[in-house]
């Protein structure tokens, strides 16, 4: 019974968790209620993902009216994954968000908080399920909103600031995704992303189906923060409250580069838009520019979380470098590091919130000795330092290896060198933590401080394990990544 | 005569361009917010001014009626002007927010205070 229905309780559940917590308005039943919500959507997400390996796809069709009519909610192996990841993230972001929160954002505002967490996972989870070009749009608000408010729960004033540059950036690019969608919608009658894909073979060398997919490329990659639209990325995750950098970290953005999958593979994939434009090209010159001139900015932050966002911005190049090489190995390396770099960076940013809780700074000058105080924090935090790296027997590795595959494959020996090149400047980067934290005398800020307790430890640290463990099995994150991949390279001509 | 069938496209146009310049240009926090609004709302009329067939009718089936306009772009756009007022509200509520911490809603104002707190955190 519950089981047809699962896709839709996906997005249902957390979406009536956030009302529910507004009225009842107390801080410890709002945390309880998001811990069910997300280990609920975690299960459902698990769930989902088990039963499209056996059948392939899952279609439900909301409110029983019959697709492309009605809105469909459509599962197959690419977005199951997703759904995975982001339930993963809020499963341990709870445990996290008791004391992060109370830390963090005053008390009366707990509540709202939690709501806001509630709403920001049904609009992930929606965008992720739907199979509706306008449906996603409006999930694509209801996170973006419900991150605005989050960030600005931030306990600086410059949180607010940021959060606001935030929805100016954010807004402009759903806008230009939204036009996109219109004039796609204008040129076919239908919003459905299967049906688009099938009626855009007789439009597609139309211009205004040109001017959809350059306003749709425009408007996602604002989203997910390509580099010369990143500007709002790291002040936005900078200033937020510790747990919701990590979510949004690990999910917010990656979301984002599902979409321009689902719409570079399967929407436009059918259609001969391709053929005439240097759009492989263009993506290839961003990426490689993301992971370089991204990577080398977050070696000269002063901050560690504005290091870790900046970072964040060069692996999202790998990302991008993945799909801009379109084979199968390119893009499976791409969709391990969808879900390798989400668990990493959440890890990381959870982590320095650990050091934040103790330190109240994140200063590199502050946090001279570190190791000395807080041993087990800075060990992790080496462990994913490592992984950004991608040293073998960590979940960095394994992307990397399918990218340079994907990159032999193409021929071009040079793009070879690239994700190499570049790693070397995350051990830049990653060693000033290490430097600061370990080879320096600890200064007299750190008299007195303690490892920071067992609460925050302990959901960042099963995160390090993950990215340990996918670094060293790779059954579940490689295979469903490379039969994904083949479901959207399926998609192409 | 073609220039004046695409009119709505043209005002779409206008709008949007219009819109997204004030948002780039104007330093004020709630002038960008107006952008922003003017920038949504062309959006709306590229969807609803399509949707319009001259003759056209509600898509009821009745004797008489052969031309009927399509009722989705409307759908659609009601969603998107509330998604639209929402993030208004928000922005606005920041503005006041920021307003209250900073004393300005000018942007250069503002990027001043904070490379002023940076320098403090430096030498502190």
């Amino acid at each position: 019974m519950i089981g047809e229905h699962l896709a839709a309780l996906q997005v249902v559940v957390p979406l009536m968790a956030a009302p529910i917590i507004v009225l009842v308005r107390r801080g410890a039943f709002a945390w309880a209620l998001t811990m069910v919500v997300s280990i609920a959507s975690l299960a459902i997400a698990l769930a989902l993902l088990v039963q499209v390996r056996e059948v392939g796809v899952v279609s439900y069709a909301l409110g029983s009216w019959a697709p492309p009519w009605g809105i469909e909610y459509r599962v197959d192996i690419v977005n199951a994954f997703v759904l995975v990841l982001i339930g993963l993230l809020a499963t341990i972001g709870g445990p996290y968000a008791w004391r992060s929160f109370a830390a963090e954002v005053p008390e009366d505002q707990h509540y709202l908080g939690y709501a806001m967490f509630c709403l920001c996972l049904a609009g992930l989870l929606g965008i992720a399920i739907t199979g509706d070009a306008f449906n996603l749009f409006v999930f694509l608000e209801i996170s973006s909103l419900s991150t605005y408010v989050l960030i600005a729960l931030g306990r600086e004033r410059r949180a607010l600031v940021a959060s606001y540059q935030y929805l100016i950036m954010g807004t402009i690019g759903a806008t230009f995704y939204v036009i996109g969608v219109g004039l796609l919608f204008l040129m076919t009658g239908t919003l459905n992303l299967h049906d688009l894909a099938t009626r855009l073979g007789d439009v597609a060398h139309a211009r205004p189906v040109l001017a959809a997919l350059a306003f749709v490329t425009v408007g996602i990659s604002l989203k997910l923060a390509l580099f010369p639209l990143h500007f709002w990325l790291p002040n936005a995750y900078a200033y937020a409250p510790s747990v919701v950098s990590a979510f949004l970290a690990g999910t917010a953005t990656k979301v984002a580069i599902y979409v321009l999958l689902r719409f570079y593979f399967t929407v436009f994939g059918k259609s001969e838009i391709f053929d005439s434009l240097p759009t492989q090209d263009i993506f290839l010159v961003l990426s490689v520019a993301a992971m370089f001139v991204a990577s080398a900015a977050a070696a000269y932050q002063e901050n560690l979380k504005h290091l870790l966002a900046y970072s964040s911005l060069g692996q999202i190049g790998y990302i991008t470098l993945g799909i801009a090489l379109a084979n199968q190995a390119g893009l499976t390396g791409a969709i391990v590091h969808l879900f390798n770099h989400g668990v990493t960076k959440s890890a990381l940013f959870l982590l320095a919130g650990c050091i934040w809780f103790r330190v109240h700074s994140l200063r590199f000058a502050d946090l001279a000795g570190l190791a000395r105080v807080m041993p087990l924090t800075c060990a992790g935090f080496v462990v994913g330092g490592l992984s950004l790296i991608g040293v073998p027997a960590t979940a960095g590795f394994v992307t990397k290896w399918y990218l340079v595959l994907g990159a032999l494959e193409t021929g071009h020996w040079w793009i070879v060198f690239l994700p190499v090149v570049s790693s070397l400047i995350a051990v830049w980067y990653v060693w000033r933590f290490v430097e600061a934290a370990y080879f320096r005398e600890p200064g007299p800020a750190l008299i007195g401080i303690k490892e920071a307790p067992p609460i925050l430890l302990l959901p960042a640290y099963v995160l390090v394990a993950l990215t340990v463990y996918f670094g060293l099995d790779t059954s579940f994150t490689v295979g469903t990544a490379s039969r994904a991949a083949e479901v959207l390279l399926g998609g192409l001509r | 005569m073609s220039a004046f069938s695409h009119f709505s496209y043209w005002v779409t146009i206008f709008l949007m361009i219009g819109g997204l310049y004030i948002v780039i240009a104007r330093g004020n926090l709630v002038k960008k917010l107006v952008g922003l609004a003017i920038f949504q709302t062309s959006v709306y009329l590229l969807y609803i001014a399509p949707g319009k067939l001259i003759g056209g009718t509600a898509p009821i089936v009745a004797d008489g009626f052969q031309v009927y306009s399509n009722p989705l772009p409307h759908v659609l756009i009601l969603t998107a002007i509330v998604v639209g007022v929402a993030t208004l509200a928000l922005g606005l509520g920041l503005a006041v927010r920021i307003r209250e911490a900073y004393g300005t809603i000018e942007e250069d104002e503002i990027a001043d205070q904070d490379r002023a707190t940076e320098r403090e955190e430096r030498g502190a």
